[in-house]
């Protein structure tokens, strides 16, 4: 259950592709469908960019891998990328990517949405796939804002901030996704901005590469309903791009928190990784010690045997 | 249960072809035990079985009951009246007598019913201390425990039953247990067994049954449910624990991996809809289930599986509702939210099991609508199918299995929303298949065109709303028309669904014998429903829907409303009741000559 995207499928899901070696790699024509839908200049075109170039550098097929998305703006992801992809409902990407995970290992399952999708309507599915470390990947891109629905609070919007539904600005304080990704448990748990391309890139590996439930949260400007919102952790608009301190311990939860709990424009990088078994791994392991009971049996024997219990 | 007396000695022995046993007291008590050792004692003895039980909704204790009827010949309902009454305390003997047919026999433990005297005449009593002897039987650590079994032994007494059986019944449900338990159970048992209340004037033997062809399986629909999906390929399956749906859930947690399987336990209903839509995209068809106000919650998903025709299976096993209503009685009330729930026009197939053995086949049916049509199954149960235990003909499972693994051979192209499909039909290439052209499909609830990417053209939203109503009508055409029960003309149609079948073919049976005019039918395919159904009404004058729900605004029960609509025909009325418990075969037939009487 723990192979990676490029290997060959687990042994018991037959996929008669050829040998890796004999496709060339995917090009950005290739992969590149629908034109997106995004306003120009939002920060979700160069997360969908680096998604391409991610499958690129790291030679995935169409079909190896699953793009999965709630809804929101940045939700329409699927619809731009050539492969095996849905569009699914309002905050419910998760437990939907969840099911594609543990019944098929053979896939890597990328998870893309915005924090109305994770954090508000789709909190708790957070916190339990998280909880449960089901192999996949989520990048969150956080814009601080409901664009879609045109500017209402969201669950990371800043207090003060002036939407159409907190027109004096946010009461409500606004949810850290680093701590909660930690505190509920996730596996691996990073943070970029759309604004650092080689950054991006770099956690998007690394989180393909985590065998669990990685989550990266990605800053993504909306230059529509809340332009300027990251410029502090921009260096070309005078702000400051701090990466996570070379002497931090990933391993350790409480530091990870520490670093979590910085004000804005806080550090970029991995604040937390380790290496629990996985939900998939744990399955696994339960229907070998099941499967080693009735070895040899056909499966309509292994209900036959139910059968004569119940004579 | 009445039967011939046979020549002997002292004690009557008459020989019966039914019997209609109820046991009351506490849901600790263990009387589910001895309900589910005489039903399948009766499935090994060729008999047919039938039981009905009721447990409360409380967390430990509460009143309870088992009743279960045995007979030689054809067993359709568990049966109106008992002819004996098992009551362990004095609210069992209290709520229970008029449950019980004049001159029946009330069995009741002395230690702690009190009986009255104006019954004395009416129902015959024999009282014996079971409490005490128990302790006596079986050391002073029995206390409660072990009664059951010993009265299990005084209904074995009465009723001739075969004690090796028994004690191999017994023997497989201790096994792996204290071995001290199991020595318990057999000195309970042969303590009750050898007990002769000098009052019990008759004892009773089954005549000899005829011979089924085959073994007998005996299970409630609940397992019937889980196994038919095992064996129709079901290897993924999601939910959050909910009465009375929980036992399926449990069982296919604890049966998929030895298939390789797995059901996972999600944080809510609204996940675990959400994580079978997810394995069913993955390749394979997966189920979800739940009762009541999981069911509720499901429905956002469940239009998603619509939108972007999605095979699954959903279980409802119904409950009383709204809200968290009666989470242990029986209504089937949840036919509109299966037929209809959820917004926009979300066509979707509903089937409904009509006995035990039905949830097996049924179970294997809906997992291949599902597949043929990229469509959610609605299957509905209720509480009278999930907890009743029927004995029926095994199935031959080398025979029935399905093997529905994903073929993930490559395509040349894929369209996952052809509209020149015939018939509207299309299913999915799963995630994993290469497509040759190098263009890949969106699963989506938005609205599309025939690759899944969004459009908001009238006339694709008209051709694909077209396209997801068209396969259900193809559907249609393939469903069998159900079979009439008695002649096909005469005065009154009963038209049931669900679990009422048994009584509803009583009430006919009944009818009949007195000389009325009365057929039914069963319908199990209720969205879309079969083709030709009026060419059935038209040789009634009065079409009767039976349902265990509410009359409604305008009269008319939900089936019964969904038959009005469609056949805008006035002689179809609803027969209807709402007090949580299955049809009694007086009752069915009560309400439906008051009807016609109107």
């Amino acid at each position: 259950m723990s192979q990676s995207v490029t290997e060959q499928p687990a042994a018991s899901i037959s996929v008669s592709t050829p040998p890796s070696a004999e496709r060339k790699g995917l090009t950005k024509k290739e992969l590149a469908a629908d034109h997106p839908t995004w306003c120009p200049g939002c920060g979700d075109f160069s997360v969908l960019a680096l998604y391409f170039k991610l499958i690129e550098k790291r030679k995935l097929w169409h079909e190896k891998i699953t793009t999965v998305a709630g809804i929101g703006c940045s939700s329409r992801f699927p619809y731009f990328v050539q492969a095996h992809g849905a569009h699914f409902i309002h905050g419910r990407a998760l437990p939907f990517a969840s099911g594609i995970s543990l019944s098929r290992p053979d896939l890597h399952v990328f998870v893309f949405g915005g924090d109305g999708d994770a954090f508000s309507i789709g909190g708790n599915h957070f916190n339990h796939t998280a909880r449960k470390n089901i192999k996949m990947t989520y990048c969150v891109m956080d814009n601080w804002v409901y664009g879609l629905t045109k500017k209402q609070t969201s669950p990371t919007s800043p207090l003060g901030f002036k939407s159409k539904t907190d027109q004096w600005g946010a009461v409500d304080y606004p949810i850290n996704p680093m701590k909660q990704a930690i505190s509920a448990g996730a596996t691996f748990v990073a943070r970029t901005t759309h604004t650092n391309p080689n950054h991006v890139l770099q956690m998007m590996e690394a989180a393909m590469d985590h065998d669990g439930f990685s989550f990266i949260e990605c800053l993504s400007e909306c230059v529509e309903f809340y332009e300027g919102a990251f410029d502090a952790s921009n260096p070309r608009k005078g702000g400051v791009f701090n990466e996570v301190p070379k002497s931090h311990d990933v391993t350790d939860e409480l530091a990870a928190y520490k670093l979590a709990n910085e004000p804005f424009p806080g550090y970029f990088g991995i604040f937390y990784k380790n290496t629990k078994p996985t939900k998939n791994a744990k399955e696994a392991e339960i229907n070998k010690s099941f499967q080693t009971k009735v070895a040899g049996l056909k499966d309509w024997q292994i209900l036959q045997k139910n059968f004569d219990r119940l004579k | 249960m009445t039967g011939a007396p046979s020549a002997g000695g002292a004690r009557k022995v008459s020989r019966i072809s039914e019997a209609v046993i109820r046991i009351a007291g506490n849901s600790q008590d263990g009387i589910q035990a001895i309900g589910g050792f005489l039903a399948r004692l009766a499935g090994r003895s060729e008999q047919e079985v039938m039981t009905f039980m009721t447990i409360p909704a409380t967390i430990s204790g509460g009143p309870s009951i088992f009743q279960v009827r045995i007979g030689s010949g054809e067993v359709l309902s568990s049966g109106d009246d008992a002819d004996v009454l098992l009551a362990f305390y004095q609210h069992s003997y209290e709520g229970h007598i008029n449950s019980l047919k004049k001159k029946g026999i009330v069995l009741y433990d002395s230690d702690h019913v009190q009986p009255k005297p104006e019954w004395e005449g009416d129902y015959h009593h024999v009282g014996i201390p079971i409490s005490s002897l128990t302790v006596e039987a079986i050391g002073g650590t029995a206390k409660d425990k072990g009664k059951n079994i010993y009265a299990l032994g005084l209904i074995a007494k009465m009723f001739d039953l075969n004690i090796p059986k028994l004690e191999k019944l017994i023997g497989e449900r201790f096994t792996g247990k204290d071995p001290s338990i199991l020595n318990n159970a057999m000195a309970a048992l042969h303590a009750g067994y050898a007990n002769s209340p000098s009052n019990l004037l008759e004892t009773f033997q089954f005549v000899e049954s005829q011979k089924k062809s085959g073994h007998q399986v005996v299970m409630n629909g609940n397992e019937a449910v889980g196994y038919g999906l095992i064996a129709a390929g079901v290897r993924f399956g999601a939910a959050y624990p909910i009465t009375p749906w929980s036992d399926i859930m449990e069982l296919l947690r604890r049966e998929l991996p030895k298939y390789g399987g797995t059901f996972v336990q999600c944080e809510d209903e609204i996940a675990s809809v959400c994580m079978a839509i997810g394995a069913s995209f993955g390749g394979r068809v997966a189920v979800t289930g739940s009762s009541g106000p999981g069911i509720s919650l499901k429905t956002e998903a469940i239009g998603w599986a619509v939108m972007a025709e999605m095979p699954l299976v959903i279980i409802n096993v119904q409950r009383g509702g709204p809200s968290t209503g009666m989470p242990t009685n029986i209504e089937q009330s949840d036919l509109n939210i299966a037929v209809n729930g959820g917004h926009g026009d979300a066509p979707r197939v509903v089937i409904a099991p009509a006995n035990v053995e039905d949830c097996f086949y049924m179970a294997i049916e809906a997992v291949n609508i599902a597949r043929k049509y990229s469509v959610p199954v609605f299957f509905l149960t209720d509480q009278g199918i999930a907890t009743r235990i029927e004995a029926f003909t095994e199935p031959d499972l080398e025979k029935v299995f399905q093997d529905i693994t994903p073929d993930l051979t490559p395509v040349p192209t894929h369209k996952p929303y052809d509209l020149s499909a015939k018939d509207g039909v299309t299913q999915h290439v799963k995630p994993g298949t290469q497509i040759l052209d190098g263009k890949y499909p969106i699963a989506t609830g938005l609205e599309h065109d025939e690759y899944g990417h969004p459009t908001g053209s009238p006339k694709l939203h008209m051709q694909m709303t077209a396209k997801r109503r068209k396969k259900l009508q193809a559907l249609a055409a393939t469903l069998p028309l159900p079979k009439i029960y008695g002649p096909p003309e005469g005065n009154i149609l009963l038209v049931g669904w669900g679990s009422t079948e048994g009584p509803i073919r009583e009430a006919v049976d009944r009818s009949r014998a007195a000389g009325d005019s009365v057929s039914a039918i069963h319908i199990r395919h209720i969205n879309p429903l079969p083709n030709g159904l009026e060419n059935i009404f038209s040789g009634f004058n009065h079409v009767l829907v039976v349902e265990n729900n509410d009359e409604g605004l305008y009269g008319y029960g939900q089936l019964a409303a969904i038959l009005r609509a469609r056949y805008c025909d006035a002689k179809i009325q609803g027969v209807n009741k709402t007090d949580g418990l299955t049809w009694k075969v007086k009752e069915i037939l009560e309400h439906a000559k008051n009807k016609v009487r109107k």
